[in-house]
């Protein structure tokens, strides 16, 4: 069984028996085929049960053949490893199906009409018209939202981790942790009651960036606060020691080398707020014409644009479409965001090399 | 402008733990002074306590007095932060800002606290590399990052950038334990060199360094673990590795210990 009296060779206590590279191919060619084979006698019709009982096949395949020739503990870490595999194609095909499916029907009214105009002229049944107003929308709000969440977030974070003790920081950790908790439609509902019920404000784009503001803060501080603990303190004391007050040092060596991070974070619940529905609809109302003072009368924003198309149109094609362009470019929008703070990550991180 | 330093009754605790206890010494201006002992005993702690750093670390709490010429480092409303300008520290880990030049790092001390003018600037940046016998080594790449540097040349950039604020006393926490021989020579000579500037004082754990460097040499040690460590003698260099008064300080330097 063993390589080494094939081979006629003195055993060698170093080199173990060991299957062929294309070994885990096999095991995965041999249980789709199968997983196929089985649901297809079965008639089962669902294209999940073959998948499923493919992977159960493939690591139980892979750790009984794996067992027999190469050892148990080869054996285990072949059970791990392509674990792993199926998790992770657990979690890519629905991923992957959604961006298919996302981008195939979306392409189809997605033109430069379509992102330069709005649906002023159009009725929601027909045909033509566009998501400019949307774009605008989102846009203002969640870069109001942005420009409210960012300075506070990151204070609060520094003042959490550089100067926080006792008491008050305790309170602040807890606080933080209850609003992540908070459902955006209750985020929503709270700026509804206060914003606009009582102080009888009407309906705008900035009601609803306080409502997404809610949404985005603990995620900023959670995150800053993360980077900011990743700062060595050898740093801290350098720049102290050398007759740096703290805040200098806090602004000067602290926060650059933690900037990378930290604008990570800030993208990250950026591309989490510009999906949200529920507060917008609540507080900002959509509309279909082009508003661009978020200040007041509605407004319209694209996961919002999505819902009323969807919503409005009467089972018309038209409308169908253009809910998905309007998706396709919310998540392209997304993507770019985060392909930016990747950018600017790479580009701030501490330098290293000569 | 070196200051002498006057240290009486000096107790520095870590909440309710006290590391050191009661330590009174002088250290003259433009001496070394050396400090040894084994691990534990409180010589980082006790460094700390010169500079006013001991404080920053949660819990550090220091008792007693620590004169600089005639002021209290630890009196009524002295400002810590201006303790620290006076008072310049080097540690055991090269630490530069990893976000910074070489020139920038240098420069740092200068820049986070006032403004100057950026031909003065310049003049200071190469006055403390040349300072540091680091300048003909990076004139060349002066605006490259300061990480990308060996160990021994960042402990240098260190040392300049310590030096470039101009403090009255250079404290040195173990600096050459992460060294090869040759950078620790290099800092043995620039230290040689520095004592002619500033007060000196050094923690090292290598036996033959005190004595190549040092004037003077104090010998701290402690009774068990968890018990505070103490002064149990300071004196002439050459007579603390000939001659000592005390026991227990001719067994560590002889290897006798523990
Ligand atoms: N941050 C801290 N918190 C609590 N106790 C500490 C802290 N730093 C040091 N100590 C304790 O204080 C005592 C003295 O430590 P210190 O670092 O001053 O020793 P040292 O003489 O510098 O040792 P070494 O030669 O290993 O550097 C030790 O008992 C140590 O455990
Ligand atoms: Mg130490």
């Amino acid at each position: 069984m063993s390589n080494a009296t094939l081979s006629g060779k003195r055993p060698s206590t170093l080199r173990a028996a060991s299957l062929p590279k294309w070994f885990s191919w096999a095991v995965a060619a041999a249980s789709v085929a199968l997983g196929l084979g089985v649901s297809a006698a079965l008639g089962l019709e669902s294209s999940i049960q073959w998948a499923l009982i493919a992977g159960v096949l493939f690591v139980a395949g892979t750790f009984g053949i794996a067992a027999r020739v190469e050892g148990k503990r080869q054996a285990k870490d072949r059970v791990a490893t392509s674990v792993v595999w199926v998790a992770f194609l657990l979690a890519v095909a629905p991923l992957a199906s959604l961006v298919w499916e996302t981008v195939s029907r979306g392409v189809k009214v997605l033109d430069m009409y379509f992102l330069t105009h709005s649906m002023g002229v159009v009725a929601d049944t027909e045909p033509g018209g566009g998501i400019y107003h949307a774009i605008l929308g989102t846009l203002e709000q969640v870069g109001l939202a942005t420009l409210i969440s960012v300075p506070i977030g990151v204070l609060t974070a520094i003042y959490l981790v550089e100067y926080g003790r006792g008491k008050l920081a305790k309170a602040v950790t807890f606080f933080v942790d209850v609003m992540t908790g908070v459902p955006s439609i209750v985020a929503g509902l709270f700026i509804l009651s206060t914003w606009i019920l009582i102080l009888d404000m009407g309906p705008s784009g900035f009601a609803g960036a306080m409502a997404l503001t809610i949404l985005m803060l603990p995620v900023v501080v959670r995150s800053t606060e993360e980077m900011l603990k990743l700062v060595p303190n050898e740093l801290r004391e350098a720049s102290l020691a050398l007759g740096v007050p703290k805040w200098r040092t806090i602004l000067k060596v602290v926060l650059p080398t933690a900037i990378g991070g930290i604008t990570t974070g800030v993208m990250l619940a950026v591309a989490r707020i510009a999906g949200e529905t529920a507060p917008v609809l609540l507080l900002v109302w959509g509309s279909n014409f082009i508003n661009t003072n978020p200040f007041s009368d509605p407004q319209a924003s694209l996961p919002m644009y999505i819902y009323l198309q969807y919503a409005n149109s009467g089972g018309s094609g038209a409308a169908y479409d253009r809910a998905w362009a309007a998706a396709l470019t919310l998540i392209a929008f997304i993507m770019i965001l985060n392909l930016a703070a990747r950018g600017i990550a790479r580009w701030k991180a501490p330098k290293s090399g000569r | 402008m070196a200051k002498r330093i006057d240290v009486s009754g000096l107790n520095a605790y870590y909440g309710s733990f006290r590391a050191i206890e009661d330590i009174s010494m002088t250290v003259e201006p433009r001496t070394v002074t050396a400090f040894i002992g084994p691990s534990g005993c409180g010589k980082s702690t006790f460094l700390r306590t010169l500079n006013r750093m001991h404080e920053v670390t949660p819990g550090g709490r220091v008792e007693g007095k620590v004169m600089l010429d005639d002021e209290d480092l630890y009196g009524a409303g002295v400002d810590p932060v201006s303790v620290r300008r006076e008072v310049g520290m080097v540690f055991q880990r090269p630490n530069p800002f990893p976000t910074m030049s070489i020139y920038d790092n240098v420069a740092a001390g200068l820049k986070l606290v006032g403004s100057k003018k950026k031909s003065e600037m310049d003049d200071v940046v190469e006055k403390s590399l040349k300072g540091a016998n680091l300048w003909n080594e990076v004139k060349d790449r002066l605006g490259k990052p300061g990480s990308g540097l060996s160990g021994g040349q960042q402990q240098r950039l260190c040392i300049a950038r310590a030096i470039a604020v101009e403090p009255n006393v250079l404290l040195m926490d173990e600096p050459c334990s992460a060294l090869d021989p040759i950078s620790t020579l290099a800092i043995e000579d620039l230290i040689g060199e520095l004592k002619e500037r500033f007060t000196i004082v050094i923690v090292t754990h290598n036996m033959q360094q005190a004595a190549r460097v040092s004037d003077r040499t104090a010998f701290f040690n402690l009774a068990a673990v968890g018990q505070p460590g103490k002064l149990i003698e300071i004196d002439d260099t050459e007579r603390i590795f000939s001659n000592p008064s005390v026991q227990a300080t001719e067994d560590y330097i002889s290897g006798r210990f523990g």
